[in-house]
């Protein structure tokens, strides 16, 4: 600030700030674009695309029981800085896990909506919401969300986020594609064991099928060779059978 | 402007209960000495009234003004337009919790936001809204005005001491140091009226600003040279009298809380508030019974509406002029606002006495022009080179910040 300042006269510097105001002050009357103000209840702004609060669960297909991706593995909940979500998994009376939760419960007083959830989730199953007016009377039980309050559908998914639902939708049919490959190829060798055994007199044979997964294949995404695949890098871990 | 033999009857109808009201009680019988007191105490209270609802109103009227400078819409929820706000804040301020702090003085405590208000609605009454209506037609009026004026600063004082606590007494002084600062180019620049007009007598004051020169500019004092200047001083003045942006530093939300009404809440703290304003209103009133002609038309030919009309028409002006100054300017810093007072304002408003002078010896016209004129400019000229120079010098150094 070594130059000299410009020359003016005194007292002109409030008359510019006030024709500033001014001007401002005609302008709101008249030209619309001016007011910026959003009338909330009645009008409302479209999010963009990457806004995000509450998680919620996608289910695929009509039905929010069947539907549901998740497979209650615990990695939301474990990997949850707050430790908001709540997961028992589903067991049938012999003990086995049926790979879905029971109870699913994410209290939204505790939520900080970081999203961590939503990143280490390998089933693709939850998803940050941009449901906001989440204000409730009871300030226990009406914040604490359950299973059937966060299970939404994949066309709302679709909706709200459609990049990253498209995202998803295309890494499913890649996998589907895929699993439908390796099933052909693995009954194309069991043919050809087949023809083989019919030949050769049958040995004790250990050999396992190529591309087979220890976990049913309907619920763990093969990820191996999908270097490609940009947003998953964490290896999905099936729930254990047995405790 | 005709002087009229018999005022009109809208001319006279704020005066209407009072006299109704007076002529009742003397047709009963009753002493003349009750019967004046009562059409007084009417007067005063259809002033009060009729002010506090121009409080009501302007508390809505701020905030959207406020608003549409800042390109926004301002409070539109509460009825059409937001016209029930000023109500809904009432009730809001009502219901709340007067809340008293353990450290203070519960006496003084409760004496102050009550004590604020009464000068303010004290110095409404001796002033000339319409050429037939004044309150009280007092001889001394402009003497009263600053007399009952000076106590706003005492109970300020008042609240900042009672309150005990640290922010309220700040606030407190800075109230003190700057209204008795402000208080002097004020009545200093009143002062240049009374000279040229001879009297304390505000209806007078203003009669004298009746007529036009060169036939359809009004003899304001506002358009003599000495008027231009004694206005421009007690409009400052006035701004930083009534705690108004950019002089609001008895209040100064951003570094003291609230100032003086820090420990307040519930209708002491609107209490507070409707003190201000009514401050806000007298000081605009007297602004212009001393400069803006009072009630006095603006242009000939406009005789036939009533004069109280053009009195509230100026005032609505002039409060609009505060709201823009107010949303436009930054609060000053307090060794600033100091040095404006003392080393800016006084000198000139004391100049500006023997400008009035030299203007009633020129006899006013062109010839009052030429002589008054290097009253004008030499202050002016004498300001430009010493602002820019100290503006040249100041390189300003950063100790804490870079």
């Amino acid at each position: 600030m070594s130059a000299a300042p410009k020359w003016i006269p005194p007292g002109i510097g409030l008359l510019q700030g006030l024709a500033v105001t001014g001007k401002n002050f005609i302008g709101s009357f008249f030209r619309a674009d001016r007011m910026t103000t959003v009338q909330y209840p009645e009008e409302r702004v479209t999010l963009s695309p990457n806004s995000r609060n509450i998680p919620f669960l996608v289910f695929d297909g009509g039905d929010p029981d069947t539907g549901l991706r998740c497979v209650a593995c615990g990695i939301c909940e474990k990997e949850c800085p707050p430790q908001c979500i709540y997961i028992v998994l589903d067991r049938d009376e012999n003990g086995k896990s049926l790979k879905r939760p029971k109870v699913f419960d994410i209290d939204a007083s505790v939520c900080m909506n970081c999203g961590i959830c939503a990143e280490v989730c390998p089933f693709d199953s939850i998803f940050m919401d941009q449901e906001y007016e989440l204000s409730s009377a009871d300030r226990f039980k009406g914040l604490l969300f359950d299973k059937a309050t966060l299970a939404k559908s994949a066309t709302y998914h679709a909706k709200i986020r459609p990049l990253e639902a498209a995202a998803v939708a295309e890494r499913k049919r890649a996998e589907e594609a895929k699993r439908a490959a390796a099933q052909a190829a693995k009954e194309a060798k069991a043919k050809a064991d087949a023809a083989k055994k019919a030949e050769a007199p049958p040995t004790i044979s250990n050999a396992r099928p190529a591309g087979g997964s220890a976990s049913p294949p309907d619920l763990s995404p093969t990820r191996s060779g999908q270097e490609s695949d940009p947003p998953k890098s964490t290896q999905p871990t099936a729930p254990e059978e047995a405790p | 402007m005709s002087p009229a033999s018999a005022p009109t009857f809208l001319e006279t109808l704020p005066l209407l209960p009072q006299r109704l009201i007076g002529d009742a009680l003397r047709s009963l019988g009753i002493p003349e000495a009750f019967a004046a007191a009562a059409e007084t105490a009417v007067a005063a209270i259809i002033v009060f009234s009729l002010f506090a609802g121009m409080f009501a109103l302007l508390s809505l009227i701020e905030r959207k003004v406020l608003a549409r400078v800042q390109n926004r819409p301002g409070p539109n929820r509460v009825g059409p337009c937001g016209i029930l706000q000023p109500v809904a804040d009432g009730i809001k301020m009502l219901t709340k919790e007067d809340v008293v702090p353990v450290s203070a003085d519960r006496l003084l405590h409760f004496l102050a936001p009550v004590l604020i208000v009464i000068p303010s609605i004290l110095a409404l009454g001796v002033l000339p809204y319409g050429r037939e209506w004044v309150p009280v037609p007092a001889t001394l009026g402009l003497l009263f005005f600053f007399a009952v004026g000076a106590m706003t600063e005492l109970s300020i004082f008042l609240a900042g001491w009672a309150s005990g606590s640290k922010f309220p007494l700040l606030g407190a002084m800075r109230a003190i140091a700057q209204m008795v600062s402000y208080e002097l180019p004020l009545i200093l620049s009143a002062t240049a009226v009374v000279m040229l007009s001879g009297t304390l007598s505000l209806p007078e004051i203003v009669e004298k600003q009746g007529g036009w020169t060169l036939g359809f500019l009004p003899a304001w004092n506002l358009f003599t040279p000495w008027g231009l200047v004694a206005g421009s001083i007690f409009f400052i003045a006035g701004i930083a009298e009534a705690n108004r942006c950019p002089f609001d530093l008895p209040e100064g939300e951003s570094e003291i809380v609230a100032g003086h009404m820090t420990e307040y809440s519930g209708f002491k703290y609107a209490l507070f508030f409707m003190g201000e304003y009514l401050g806000l209103f007298a000081l605009s009133s007297l602004g212009i019974t001393l400069f803006l002609g009072g009630w006095q038309a603006p242009l000939p030919g406009l005789g036939f509406v009533p004069s109280y009309v053009w009195f509230f028409l100026k005032l609505a002006v002039v409060i609009f002029l505060f709201l823009w100054i107010r949303a436009t300017f930054p609060r000053v810093r307090m060794d600033q606002l100091m040095r404006f007072a003392w080393m800016f304002l006084i000198p000139v408003a004391l100049l500006n006495l023997p400008s009035a002078a030299v203007w009633h010896y020129a006899g006013g016209g062109l010839m009052g022009w030429l002589a008054c004129g290097p009253f004008l400019v030499l202050p002016y000229l004498a300001l430009t080179i010493h602002f820019n120079r100290k503006l040249a010098q100041s390189t300003r150094t950063y100790r804490f910040a870079e």
